[in-house]
Parts: structure tokens; sequence; C-alpha cells
């Protein structure tokens, strides 16, 4: 027993990384407080810009988004949902939410897309970003506010920050997934077509595993959107904000309320990055067509009469 | 007549530090002994040969016999180990990654087993895949495309996806846009393979044809003998990644080189060592003795056939019902067909192939294969008896002979 006694050193873990992210503060903080600048600034833009529209023709904008991307019936529930969030008087929030959901999401897709390509290119990243991967996703997101406090202050931007760490991981994933999972055959295709590695990625590799990287997608926006509430915690505000106020209030009626808004952005902002590259056809792709197929018939009579 | 492409002493051997391998090949141990000592497999073993322009060259032998590789091998979609390849006198194994990319996108083109016709994109998209690599405006595209897509007949086609084509027909898309690069050496990976008999015999009409006036130099992969006698100009018979006869048809029919080219020309043996369940069928549909008569009609209709094996409980062959002895049961509302069952001509499953003909011609309909107990396996028909030997003819079935 006494080999068992002795005094073991606990292990400086937390500390390290600690020292490490005061390092970061205390010596590249002009980097971070120009990310904080610029973020807070493209989100207060849109922010303002949105709000500077009045609430019926932003609703009916969104409708008509949501139409061409999915369909009528889609487009005529949210038209109703985002209704009735101006009405009950949470409009200014979920502007303010809806901001911060997609910056995060298209600055993770920005770096999470090409990580995932890359992963492709060399199992030594694969073997590397799997762990990473892992535990971005298993760690629980409360933990990044405390570094992202600590890097950025308080306010939108550190909430973007940990929105952003905890959705990259679906979209690097499924495009990794994706890709690996085109036929090899397809690619000895175009090798054999003179193809580059670029060419045979952007012509063969991407388009055919467009499915799975909007899988990706839309995990993303749902990982992004289950953020909202817990960036709140460090004044992210936005209908997360009611959610925490209602919670410290043990106020039912405005936690009901938000979190309702909640549910049907998030339902909103499902169907229609879910119906992009299914394969399904939404009004969008239709008209699309059908311009080409005027524009292709145009050229046939030119050449006929020519 | 100018030679096209040729092969010195052509060795690859799949895997990492081939060196070992190769000095192990180089001392004449076998593709079996490689494989024991280092794990390394030899896909060609020292192949020598010379295609001359014009010409349909064929490669032929069973699954893992290295023909397809030795096809890679041609415009370096797989490196040689040691030995040389030369494509119009230039040796490929020399070239740079860009000259690499030239040779294929420019002198030879290529068509594939299962057709590699991407499947988001418009037949004309596809057919133009190799002119966008090479960079070809939009507007000659088109029209080279068009008029590919004219050559193989599917002119009208031009604005359909993949997914409404048949086999035949995508294999026609591969073909357009093989031909409109407009390269002399057209590379042909076992083309017709995953085709149906009788469009297969179709689609090498068609090449004959074409070739006459195109003139292609034409390196053919196939397992196929008859399509390997009807294409080939000059057959190369390769087994264990080794060529073991080069010649014209004649010439190796007439003189086989040795024993395992007599017998993979005579024995098409796969009647030794298959049995009936080995080539017998699931059949569309089945039904049980305790289903009724609506049922079984049903059942017939969804498999377009005039009969239906009965199966019994723990899928005991019960015997057959035919629509014709069930149509007045279900006018006159009976529900059992038990009364109008007939006894099936079975076949033990372990009958071997030469006993299953005389067997087939005697049955009134299909043959039920069943078990020692009794148990219902599958059915042979005429068809599937066809198709089976067509799969196998060449294929995996023969290679552990």
């Amino acid at each position: 027993m006494a080999l068992l006694n002795f005094d073991l050193p606990k292990l400086p873990l937390g500390d390290a990384i600690e020292w490490f992210v005061r390092w970061l503060v205390a010596n590249l903080s002009v980097i971070f407080d120009g990310i904080r600048d610029g973020l807070n600034f493209i989100t207060g833009l849109l922010r303002d810009g949105m709000l500077a529209i009045e609430p019926v023709i932003l609703i009916l904008i969104f409708g008509l988004i949501i139409w061409l991307l999915t369909s009528k019936l889609t487009a005529l529930l949210g038209i109703v949902g985002l209704g009735l969030i101006w009405n009950i008087g949470l409009w200014p929030q979920l502007i303010s939410t809806l901001v911060l959901v997609v910056v995060a999401v298209i600055i993770a897709l920005i770096i999470g897309i090409p990580i995932g390509v890359l992963m492709t290119r060399s199992s030594k990243l694969e073997a590397a970003m799997r762990p990473v991967l892992d535990f971005m996703q298993t760690m629980p997101p409360f933990v990044y506010l405390i570094p992202a406090v600590m890097l950025f202050g308080i306010g939108i931007v550190p909430g973007l920050f940990a929105t952003i760490i905890f959705a990259i991981p679906p979209p690097v994933r499924l495009t990794y997934l994706g890709i690996t999972q085109v036929p090899e055959d397809m690619k000895e295709m175009a090798v054999a077509f003179g193809a580059n590695d670029r060419q045979v990625l952007r012509k063969v590799e991407l388009p055919l595993s467009l499915p799975s990287i909007m899988a990706g997608v839309n995990q993303c926006i749902m990982l992004g959107i289950s953020m909202v509430v817990i960036a709140a915690m460090i004044g992210a505000g936005g209908l997360g904000g009611e959610v925490m106020r209602s919670v410290n209030r043990l106020d039912l009626a405005l936690g009901f309320e938000s979190g309702l808004a909640i549910v049907i952005m998030a339902i909103i902002l499902d169907r229609v990055s879910r119906n992009i590259g299914s394969g399904k056809e939404p009004p969008l792709s239709r008209i699309i067509q059908y311009i080409k197929k005027r524009r292709l018939q145009k050229k046939e009579q030119q050449a006929s009469s020519a | 007549m100018t030679v096209k492409i040729e092969a010195r002493n052509l060795v690859k051997i799949y895997g990492d530090n081939t060196g070992k391998a190769l000095e192990l090949f180089n001392q004449g141990y076998t593709r079996s002994e490689i494989q024991k000592e280092t794990g390394l497999t030899l896909g060609v073993a020292g192949a020598n040969f010379e295609v001359e322009e014009g010409e349909i060259f064929v490669l032929i032998g069973l699954s893992g016999s290295g023909k397809s590789t030795l096809l890679r091998l041609i415009n370096a979609l797989i490196m040689p180990t040691s030995g040389s390849l030369l494509v119009e006198g230039q040796a490929i194994e020399k070239m740079t990654e860009k000259e690499l990319r030239r040779l294929r996108g420019e002198r030879i083109s290529m068509v594939f087993q299962h057709f590699a016709i991407l499947p988001n994109r418009t037949i004309i998209d596809n057919v133009s895949f190799g002119m966008e690599i090479r960079g070809v405006v939009k507007e000659e595209r088109q029209k080279r495309a068009e008029k590919a897509l004219e050559t193989v007949g599917l002119g009208e086609w031009r604005n359909a996806m993949p997914n409404q084509l048949s086999g035949g027909m995508k294999q026609r898309v591969g073909l357009a846009r093989a031909l409109v690069m407009d390269a002399d050496i057209l590379l042909m990976d076992e083309p017709f393979g995953a085709l149906d008999a009788l469009i297969r015999a179709e689609m090498q009409e068609e090449l004959i044809n074409l070739q006459r006036e195109i003139k292609k130099t034409v390196v053919f992969v196939t397992h196929d003998l008859d399509e390997a006698l009807r294409l080939g100009d000059k057959i190369a018979i390769m087994r264990d990644g080794a060529i073991e006869q080069i010649g014209t048809a004649d010439e190796i029919l007439a003189e086989p080189a040795n024993e395992y080219v007599e017998n993979f020309l005579t024995g098409i043996d796969v009647s030794k060592i298959l049995d009936a369940s080995s080539v017998s069928k699931w059949p569309r549909e089945l039904v049980r003795e305790t289903e009724s008569v609506s049922v079984a009609l049903h059942r017939m209709k969804k498999a377009d056939s005039d009969y239906l094996f009965v199966l019994g409980p723990r899928r005991k062959l019960v015997g057959y019902i035919t629509r014709d002895d069930i149509l007045p049961l279900s006018k006159k509302r009976e529900k059992s067909f038990a009364d109008v069952i007939r006894k099936a001509d079975t076949i033990p499953a372990d009958t071997i192939m030469r006993d299953i003909y005389p067997a087939l011609r005697q049955a009134d309909r299909a043959l039920a294969v069943v078990d020692e107990k009794e148990r219902f396996l599958g059915i042979i028909t005429h068809n599937t008896l066809v198709d089976t030997l067509d799969e196998r003819k060449g294929g995996d079935g023969i290679a552990e002979l």
C-alpha cells in the first residue's frame, strides 16, 4: 500500500491552457481587437440594415426567398411564423439572432469546407483532425464561453466565436465523407481525360458530394441555433437573451414566447437549407432551367434562320 | 505501319517499397511466392508487346490477370514499377506530371466498364467533359459534342440526364466522350462488360463499323473470348500478370502457345464446377400454401409470369400453380388453390451443370432447386442458365482451376 501512497503532483493541465489564452490576450490583443471590431461592424450593419426595413416588408421578402428555395406551403407557413414573432414583439431580437447565426454559419463554412477537402488530400491531416473534431463536438459548449470572453470581451463577437467553434465539425466531417464517397471510377475518368487535382475536385468531387456537403451545412445551422441561447450568457443578446432573462425572472410567458420564436426560426432555416442540393426542384431551379431553355431555343432559332 | 504503343519488360507491383518484390521477380519468383514473401501484389509481370497504328489490340484474361492494370499503364493512371512503356516513341515513365496530363488529354482517351458518366450533368455536358478540361471554348465544345453524339446515334438525347438512359446508351455516351477528344489512341476497359448479351453484340458490331471510318489505335480489355475473337486484330492472352501469347485470332486458335492458352480457348469449363444451387436465382414472386387465390393472381401480375411456385412452412416446396388453373377458381370466388397445385420439376442443389441441361429440357416450366430436406433454394430457367454461363465465362468461376 505504501507504494500507492506517494504524492503524485497534479498535472497543471488547466493552468497551461489558461496561461496560453492569457498569453494570447497579452500579446496578440491587436489581432483579436481587430477581429472583434470587424465582426461587430459587420453584424451591426446587417442588423441595423434589416431593422431599418419595415417588418411586414421584410417578412414578405423572407417569404419570397423561402418560396424560391422550397415550396409554396413552406413559404406560407414561414410567413405566418415570422408574423407571429413580429406580433409578440420579438422582431428585433429575432433579427439579431438571425444575424448571429447566419454570420457564424458562413464563417464556419468558409473554414470548415476547405478543411474537409484538405483532409481528403492528406491522410495525416485527416488523422490529426479526427480527435480535434471529436474534442470540439464533445466539449460542453459552455466551456468555449470562457476563452471567448477573455479574447473578445462581452457581446455578440464572443458569442459568434463560441458558435463557430461549436458548429464547425459537421461541415468538416460531411465534406470529407461526401468526397471520399465519390465513386473511384468517376475520379479516374477525370484524370484519364487529363484533369489535374483541382479540376477533379471542382468538376467531379464537389458536385457529386454536394448532397453530403449540404447536409453538413444544415447540421451547421442547427448547431448554430442551439448555441444561440448559450451565447446569450455572455451578452450576445437576441432571442437567447430573452430566454436567459425569462429564466432569471421565472417568467414563463416570456420564456415560452422567445423559445417558440427560436423554434420557428430553426424550422425555417432547416427546411430551406435541407432543400438545397437534395435533388428536389424548388421554384428557383425551375426558373433557372426555364431561362436556360428559352436561351437555348433562341440560339437554335438564330442558327436555323442564319 | 508505325508502332503506336510499345511495352518493354513492363512490371507493375502494387504497394510501397517494391524494391524487394522486384528483386524477387527478377530472380524468377512467381506471383504467389512474391505475395507470400512481401505481401505485395504483382500486377503486371514483364509484359512485352507492340500495338500498331489503326489496329484493335485485345487484352484478354481472367479477372486478376492484370489486363486492366496493363491498360492503365498506357495512359499512366498507374505508373510502372520497372520497364518502359512508349507511346508514340515517348516513354511515359519519364514524363512530368504536366506532360502526362497532356498525353491523357490529347493523345489517349478512355472508355470505362461502368461508364463513369457524371450523374449531375446533361448528356452533352458529359460528352464535353474532356474538352472542358482541355480548355476548349464553349461554342466549339457544344458543336463537337453534338457531332459526336450524332455519330453514336444519340443526337436526340443531348439535353437528357444520364438517369434517363439505358446501360447501352450510357456506354454510347462514354464512347462519344472519348471520340470527341480526337485522340489517336482509344483505351477501352471492358466497355461492354456491364451490358446484356444482345446490346453487347450490337455495340460490338457498331464498334467494328465505326473503326472502319475512324481508324483509331484501340486497346480493348475483355474477359469474353467471343468478343476478343470478333474484335481483335491482335489478341494478347494474359495470366497472373504475364502475357501468355500474342497473335491474331487465327494464329492463336491454330497454334496455342501452351496448355494454358489451349485450355483457355476450349475449356470454358464452367460446367464442371458450377452446380444447380450456384446458378439458381430467387424468383421475383412466390406464394405461400396458406395464401389466397387473389393474392396469387396479384403476384403473377407483378412478376409478369403465368405460374408461381408454392411454398409451405420452412420454405418447403409444395409445387406450383398456373394462371390458367386458378383463374376459374377466382371467378367462382374460391379462396384456396390447394386443389390445383401441380407437382414441380425439382433438381437437387448439388446437380452439376451438364446434368442440368437435360432436366431443364424436360421440365414444363422452371426447375426448382431444392436441398436434401426439400427446401426451396431458387429456380433455374433457360434464361438464368444462359446469363450465368455468360457471366462466368472467363470470370472468377474458373480461376481456381
